[in-house]
Order: C-alpha cells, then structure tokens, then sequence
C-alpha cells in the first residue's frame, strides 16, 4: 500500500478527522452529569466556606440546606426579582448591562441564629476569570468570611488567592467607612496599613491577581448597596420600634 | 521486538539513557518552557511529571501502531492531533472522576501539548520503531524529564519560599531565628534557568563525555 499518495493522504485525514471528532464528542456527552455534578457541589462548598463551614464536597450538599436558607436574586435598584439564586450564572450576568443583571444574594442562618448575606463574586485576574463568595455579617458592614478562587492564575504567585492565609484577613474588616460611605476591602500591594480596616496583605509577585480580587469586591458587592442600604434601613426602623415598643411597656 | 527480550540491553538502556546521558532537558535542551513555568513549588511540577508520563507513553504507543499508516507528508498534524486528543481525555476524566486533581492541574494539561519533548520523541522514535520500544522510550523520557523538573521545583520552593510540598521545612528547623531569609529571587522565573544550568553543569563534571570539542 503506497501510504505517500494523495488521495491516501486526504482519506486519512478525514477519517482521522472524524474519530477523533466522534471520540471526544461521545467522552464529552458521558462525562459532561458528572463534571456538571461536581462543580455544583464545589459551588455549594465555596458558598458554605465563606460563613465558616467547612465540608467535604460530598458532604456539601447536605450542610447546604441546613445553612443555606434564602436563595434571593435582586436586581440593581435592590427590588427582588423572582428566582433562584443558585441557578444564576454570574458570568452571563456579567456580559449584560448592570440595569438589567439578576444579582444572586445568598442568605445563611448561623449556628448562634445570627443572618449572614452572601454575595457571590467574579472578575478578573491575570491570565483568566476569578470568583469567590463574600459573607457579610448582620450588621451588612462587617466581613463575616471571604473565598476566592480561580481558573488558571499563575501558580505560586496569583494562585495562592485560594489558600487560606490570604483569605483569613478579611475576616472582621469592614466595606463601610465611619460615614457610612462604601469603600470596600482594598489588597495592598507591599502590605496592608498597620489597623486598617479596609485593607489586607497583597501577595508579592500577584500584584495583578491581588488587584483584580480588590476590583471584582468593589464592582461586585458595590452592585448590591441599594438592597444592603434598604435591609440597613428596615433594621434601623426595628431597633427604633423595639426600643418604642419597650418604652411604651416600660 | 523481534529477536529482543523484553528487557536487552538495548530496551534497557532505552529506558536508561535519557535519564543521563541523553537527557531530553539538560542534554538535548528541550521542554524548557515548562520547566521554568511550573518549578516554583514541588506539588505542580510532581503532578506535571506524572500527567507527561501518562501522555508521553501512550502517544509513544499509539504513534508507533499507527505508524505504518500515517502519511508521511501529515505525519506532524497527526502526532498533534494524538497529543491533543490524549490531554483532552484526560482532562475530561480527571474533572469527572478527580475533580481535585484536576483542579491542581488547571492549566499544566493544556500546557502538556506543547511539550515539545512529546512531540520530539514521536517525530524521532515512535515512527520508526514498535510499539513496546516506543512504550519505554516515552517512559524513559519522561522519567527524565520529570526528575529534573522535581529537582529544579525541590530547590526553588526549598530556597524560595522555605517550604517542600507546602510543609514549612525551614521554619521547623528553625533557620529563620539564625537570622536567614528566604531568597525571593527563586521565585521569578529566570532562576529556573540558572538552577537548570546548575544541574547541567553537575552532570557535565561527573559526565565528561557530554562535553562538546570544537
């Protein structure tokens, strides 16, 4: 058999062409519930880590439902829409204009009753997207817990946005400054200022990475205020009721 | 294998040579772009190790059947399209069965196809030879390959970073109370190149024959 002919050669091509095509498409149609499966739970985990939980992925699923009571998504103006927020992909979102982006807003009762707001993050990094969940306390000002992660930052170096020394800062620092204003939590490259609250250690050599997580918590949790301000509002109202309610009794 | 046992000499020193003498990355100079990709820290560069073996053999393999059929003229395109096609297979069954190892992998799979180590053997050996000598030079290779990642990776992340395998090694020795830092430097890039020619300049010393004579 001449394997150097031209029609020999264009056959092979093709058939080549067509098996590999039809290999990784029928891999890719097999695999595709289980991938699906495991970036739901990775979710579910991610979602719990930021209030504290930590789980197993398989277990995830079933810590999920005990800590995880409200699903909400809420638009721009902070009315809330109908939905759930788990089934909202924050990269679609991201693609439209922010009048018409669903927010997704996760609200977590603690083990000591308390209400914690999620918010899922996303943005950019250095070479790719890069996400996380911030958990904010009651009082909406106060970081509860914060993960991040990412598709393909530079390992050793941006990658480490994962690992817990870089995350556990964040814990207790506020978005709000004294006058109430938003600043959110900015990562300082060569270092946070000595009692800052609104600040946490950059990661050397992940200056890019480190400002891409400082962006994506502005941009992300800044889209969030009129709903956060509003729920600040009506707390504000309850306590002032409460106190009524009790000088009235008293 | 014809008149050779499974393991002559020959197929033996298949398997040993590019551990030494013919080393794919501080003899023949090739794969360094990963090498100096991926050492900052040993995890990575043992995973990436393991993930070129597994690539490297099979492709070795699978070339070699095939290679009475490939046409020679788009012989290159078909040992790409075999590399391409293992790495998206195992990157489809990793995030499927191994979702965390596949996630430790993130980029280093994609980066496999362009190890041009893989493709040098393919090109140079698998087409040429059966598919059992093929098997042992992909391992060999690849052996050769990865330790000398996991030596560059063992110095940098040691040095570096003062840690192997995420285990803090210095601070339990504690050397940082006699007043040493960790050096930075390991860290960037171009001090994978220097370690790399380092460990060339060991193996040249106790190696003399690798010494090129104008």
């Amino acid at each position: 058999m001449n394997v150097n002919k031209n029609s020999y050669t264009i056959g092979f091509a093709c058939v080549m062409v067509v098996f590999v095509a039809a290999l990784l498409a029928s891999m890719s149609i097999q695999l595709t519930p289980l991938q699906d499966r495991n970036i739901e739970l990775e979710k579910k985990q991610n979602i719990l880590q930021s209030v504290g939980v930590f789980v197993d992925r398989d277990e995830s699923e079933k810590y999920y439902s005990q800590f995880i009571k409200e699903e909400l998504v809420v638009d721009n103006n902070g009315n809330i829409l109908p939905g759930s927020a788990f089934d909202i992909d924050l990269g679609d979102e991201l693609k439209k204009d922010i009048k018409n982006q669903n927010l997704p807003l996760y609200i977590s009762i603690l083990e000591d009753s308390s209400e914690c707001y999620i918010i899922p993050l996303r943005g950019k990094g250095l070479w790719g997207p890069i996400w996380g969940y911030i958990a904010l306390k009651e009082d909406i000002n106060t970081v509860f817990g914060a993960v991040f992660a990412h598709k393909s930052e530079t390992p050793g170096l941006g990658a480490e946005i994962n690992q817990s020394f870089f995350q556990e800062p964040f814990r207790d620092k506020l978005i709000f400054n004294e006058n109430n204003e938003f600043v959110s939590i900015t990562v300082k490259k060569g270092g946070a200022t000595e009692g800052s609250m609104h600040e946490v250690d950059g990661i050397s050599g992940g200056t890019i990475t480190s400002d891409g997580v400082t962006d994506m918590i502005k941009e992300r949790v800044g889209r969030y205020i009129p709903y956060l301000e509003q729920n600040k509002a009506v707390e504000k109202d309850s306590i002032i009721i409460t106190n009524l309610i009790s000088q009235v009794n008293g | 294998m014809g008149k050779n046992s499974l393991f002559s000499k020959k197929n033996k020193s298949l398997l040993t040579d590019p551990l030494d003498d013919n080393n794919p990355v501080t003899v023949q100079v090739l794969g360094i772009c990963s090498a100096l990709a991926i050492t900052v820290q040993l995890k990575p560069a043992v995973v990436m190790a393991l993930s070129v073996i597994f690539v490297m053999c099979v492709a070795n393999v699978v070339v070699s059947l095939m290679r009475k059929f490939i046409p020679s003229r788009i012989r290159i395109i078909v040992q790409l399209v075999v590399i391409a096609s293992l790495v998206i297979i195992v990157d489809e069954v990793l995030k499927a069965y191994v979702y965390d190892v596949s996630k430790e992998l993130s980029v280093f799979v994609g980066l496999i196809i362009t190890n041009c180590i893989i493709m040098g053997r393919l090109e140079a050996f698998a087409l040429a030879n059966s598919p059992w000598e093929s098997f042992l030079d992909g391992l060999g290779n690849a052996f050769g390959y990865g330790w000398i990642l996991i030596a560059v990776a063992f110095f940098r992340e040691l040095l570096g970073a003062g840690t192997l395998y995420g285990y803090p090694v210095l601070e339990k020795l504690g050397v940082y109370e006699l007043g040493y830092e960790n050096n930075g430097m390991m860290i960037l890039p171009p001090m994978a190149l220097v370690t790399v020619g380092v460990i060339i300049w060991i193996q040249r010393m106790r190696n003399q024959k690798l010494i090129e004579t104008n």
